[in-house]
């Protein structure tokens, strides 16, 4: 079990590292400089020059690279050239709204899907169960952004009950950050609540053919009792790997909700820094959320080897 | 070609948002117009966001919208009508060879900081300008100073170089800005300034929170605090004024919106001129364009009528030339190329230009491309082959057609105020010809007010004959706004969004 655990962490480690690296090197092929940026449509070429020279964008890049890796790995991102303040609160206040509405999204998602794929499931060969299955394929063919349009339509310019934009942190008010959370979350949510639906069905369909399943049923449990004490810890394994693939989409997938939403998260940090060519703060971003997933694929590893002491043998 | 069809789409969406709920905002604001005329804050929408405070390093439009007049102040400032009003400066006086400025300044000033406002910042702050501190391009603008001088604590005299008709006007811009002397250390993140808001909050990339001055010098603003709230998307900041969260959109982006607003009565639409000329810029100096024939066939090809109901929905004004009717030297000049297929076809041909492909240089910005696809249009009818390359602005658009100047057509709204001789100048990316201009344009500046009109008018319209570029029309400035908000800064001919009239009526 140690030895599965550290040869995973040590992969983690690895890899976020050449990560970093893929990571400078593509801002290094952007088209365009933030010292043009910076100075606009009337810049002159020694200006720009001057400006680049202060940014430091002209020393070697393997330098750049290792003066901001050794930052990146104390904590400190650096400081943005194009807003000049400090990079470091950036990512760390945006990090909290995305984790908090994807983190938050995937609950709603897992609280709706586990109940209806099971229901679906063994209710497969009746209509309840068929309607589910139904509504579930669906809900995957609506793209996240415009459930997010039909829900501010609806609750927000109809019905009036939410607002249709905007972000407050908890400490300024419960009740508003409630209030601003709903409608990302919902939108994010469905299409995830749809996805892991089927998962779910598939695998509690699966494992209700196994034998282990109706030697229990032999052995004098009820149907019911004995999908829950054996039928759903086997049936989590492919959920737990698609939930985890999910999360990692649904990370990505906040991008395009906090635009919609005007949420101050990091996709909206990163659509800012790109177009700004803000490349030291996109960097820190990036790089932020390629450890994310990275992290959230070691925790399905691990996952695994506590659900099924198979992959702890193996190892 | 993918990315037009979703965008496409979510107008149609947005479209039918708005249809669904015309009913339910008129139910809620019988309810909400009382409360509203006794508030003392408002939220004004805004789309495009300063990246930091500071427009002394930093280009941009939306750095001075929001600070200029509102938070700093120059002697002068420019009133909705386009005129000059004195700011800091009570009055002044020229001297009869008309290059020594003598500013009498206000009394009892101070900035939000504390400290005292007095000559001595006025000079610190001009000398900044030029200096390497500066390092936004229009600080060229204050070139022409010869010496500052502050014989007292309330009397500054400013010497130019030579006489100028645009400098007085050029000095109620940014670069008029006065700032203290103790106050410039941290100008990305903190703003003190004399005017009448200070900044109570900057949360970078969502809003600017401005609370009134108790101590401000001039007539107290009405309200106590007003917001300025960012969003990226048009759509977004229509549904955010729809249900309430917003009162006003400072400068509407896609005009599409307006008609839902205008029908009822919770909502003001107003549509006021600004100094965004969208020019159809063309490469003057290398390509295609770079035959005179080559570019009076575009002239002739395109119909900027059409061009301005189809793309902007009719909002704006033909303009022909580079200056906006608000400039003193203003002339029509919209009919120098009137819409002619068949000339244009005619020219094509004596161009020997037919089916040669033009690169059309688009930045990716909603007005652009809406333009864009009309002018293609227009082209092909005429027997030209433009081939559309989408940029991204600013960074691509700036870097590959701006500075490097590789492109044979563009399209671009110039903001600036009186901006034809930075446009067509020398070294820009137009590649026109300067030398055509250079002389009459110095000569005017030096001369007698008369002259100075004339002069400008002969250099705007020796640039229209020449057909340097297309100038496709005059940028609206749209603003939306809860029927009972008051003092509106109807056009945008100055840097900045005034908030200091606003109200609740």
């Amino acid at each position: 079990m140690a030895r599965y655990v550290i040869g995973r962490v040590l992969q983690f480690v690895l890899t976020a590292a050449l990560a970093s690296v893929v990571v400078f090197v593509l801002m290094q092929v952007l088209p365009g400089n933030a010292a043009q940026v910076a100075l606009g449509t009337s810049a002159t070429p020694e200006a720009v020059a001057a400006l680049e020279a202060e940014y430091g964008l002209d020393r070697p890049r393997i330098v750049q690279y290792l003066s901001w890796i050794g930052g990146v790995l104390t904590g400190d991102f650096g400081t943005s050239y194009v807003t000049k303040a400090p990079i470091s609160p950036v990512i760390f206040n945006s990090i909290q709204v995305t984790l908090i509405v994807v983190l938050a999204s995937m609950a709603l998602a897992l609280a709706v899907a586990v109940p209806l794929g099971t229901a679906a499931a063994v209710l497969h060969n009746r209509p309840t169960g068929v309607i589910i299955s139904g509504a579930s394929q669906i809900g995957i063919a609506i793209p996240n952004f415009l459930a997010a349009i039909i829900l501010v339509m609806v609750f927000s310019l109809g019905l009036g009950w939410f607002p249709s934009s905007g972000w407050q942190a908890p400490i300024e008010g419960f009740g508003g950050f409630l209030e601003r959370l709903v409608l990302p979350v919902t939108a994010l949510a469905l299409v995830q609540a749809a996805i892991l639906t089927r998962y779910v069905r598939s695998a509690v369909l699966e494992v209700m053919r196994e034998d282990f399943l109706r030697t229990a049923r032999a052995k004098g449990l009820p149907a019911g009792r004995a999908l829950v004490r054996h039928g759903l810890r086997n049936a989590a394994i492919p959920v737990v790997t698609v939930a985890g693939v999910q999360l990692a989409t649904l990370l990505i997938g906040a991008v395009v909700i906090e635009q919609v939403f005007v949420l101050p998260g990091m996709g909206t940090e990163l659509v800012r820094a790109v177009s700004n060519r803000d490349l030291v703060t996109v960097q820190g971003i990036v790089m932020v959320l390629v450890v994310l997933v990275l992290l959230l694929n070691l925790i399905v590893d691990l996952l695994y080897s506590v659900l099924d002491p198979r992959v702890r043998r193996a190892a | 070609m993918g990315f037009r069809r979703i965008s496409g789409f979510t107008a149609a969406v947005a479209a039918l948002a708005l249809t669904i709920t015309g009913c339910s905002a008129g139910a809620e604001s019988s309810a909400g117009e009382g409360g509203d005329s006794a508030r003392t804050d408002l939220v004004v929408a805004h789309t495009a966001e300063p990246v930091n405070l500071d427009f002394t390093t930093t280009a941009g439009a939306a750095i001075p919208q929001a600070l200029m007049e509102n938070v700093y102040e120059s002697l002068v400032r420019i009133d909705q009508s386009g005129e000059l009003q004195p700011a800091l400066a009570k009055s002044w006086e020229i001297s009869d060879d008309r290059t020594t400025y003598t500013f009498e300044l206000q009394d009892g000033v101070t900035f939000s900081n504390g400290d005292e406002f007095s000559s001595s910042d006025v000079k610190f702050s001009y000398d900044r300008v030029t200096s390497d501190e500066w390092q936004n391009t229009l600080k060229s603008k204050m070139e022409i100073i010869d010496s500052i001088e502050t014989p007292d604590e309330t009397t500054v005299e400013i010497t130019l170089q030579r006489p100028s008709n645009s400098w007085l006007f050029d000095l109620a811009s940014l670069v008029g800005a006065v700032f203290s002397e103790d106050a410039v250390d941290d100008l990305a993140n903190q703003a003190i300034g004399t005017g009448p808001f200070s900044i109570s909050d900057y949360t970078r990339g969502q809003r600017i929170v401005f609370a009134s001055r108790d101590d401000y010098w001039g007539e107290a603003p009405a309200l106590e605090q007003v917001t300025f709230q960012y969003f990226k998307d048009s759509v977004a900041a229509a549904n955010a004024l729809r249900s309430g969260e917003v009162d006003v959109l400072g400068n509407l982006q896609a005009p599409e919106l307006a008609g839902e607003f205008e029908s009822g009565e919770d909502f003001q639409v107003l549509e006021g001129t600004a100094n965004g000329e969208v020019v159809l810029s063309m490469n003057n100096a290398e390509g295609v364009f770079a035959d005179q024939t080559a570019r009076e066939a575009v002239l002739y090809a395109i119909d900027e009528q059409t061009i301005l109901d189809t793309a902007w929905g009719g909002y704006g004004t033909l303009i022909g030339g580079m200056v906006p009717p608000t400039d003193p030297y203003y002339e029509d000049l919209t009919g120098v190329w009137e819409h002619d297929v068949d000339k244009a076809k005619e020219l094509v041909a004596e161009a020997g230009i037919e089916g040669e492909e033009i690169r059309f240089a688009v930045p990716s910005l909603p007005y652009a491309t809406a333009i864009a696809d009309i002018v293609v249009s227009q082209l092909e009818a005429a027997g030209l082959q433009p081939k559309i390359e989408t940029q991204e602005f600013p960074a691509v658009w700036l870097d590959k057609t701006f500075t490097n100047h590789d492109y044979d057509m563009s399209v671009i709204n110039h903001v600036e105020a009186r901006d034809i001789l930075t446009v067509f100048g020398e070294g820009s990316y137009t590649g026109y010809d300067h030398t055509r201009i250079e002389d009459i344009a110095q000569q005017a500046d030096e001369g007698s007010e008369e002259e100075y009109v004339s002069g400008m008018q002969e250099v705007a319209r020796t640039i229209t004959e020449d057909a340097a570029a297309g100038f496709a029309f005059l940028f609206p400035n749209l603003i939306v706004a809860k029927a009972g908000v008051q003092g509106l800064p109807e056009n945008f001919v100055s840097d900045s969004f005034p908030i200091h009239a606003l109200a609740w009526g």
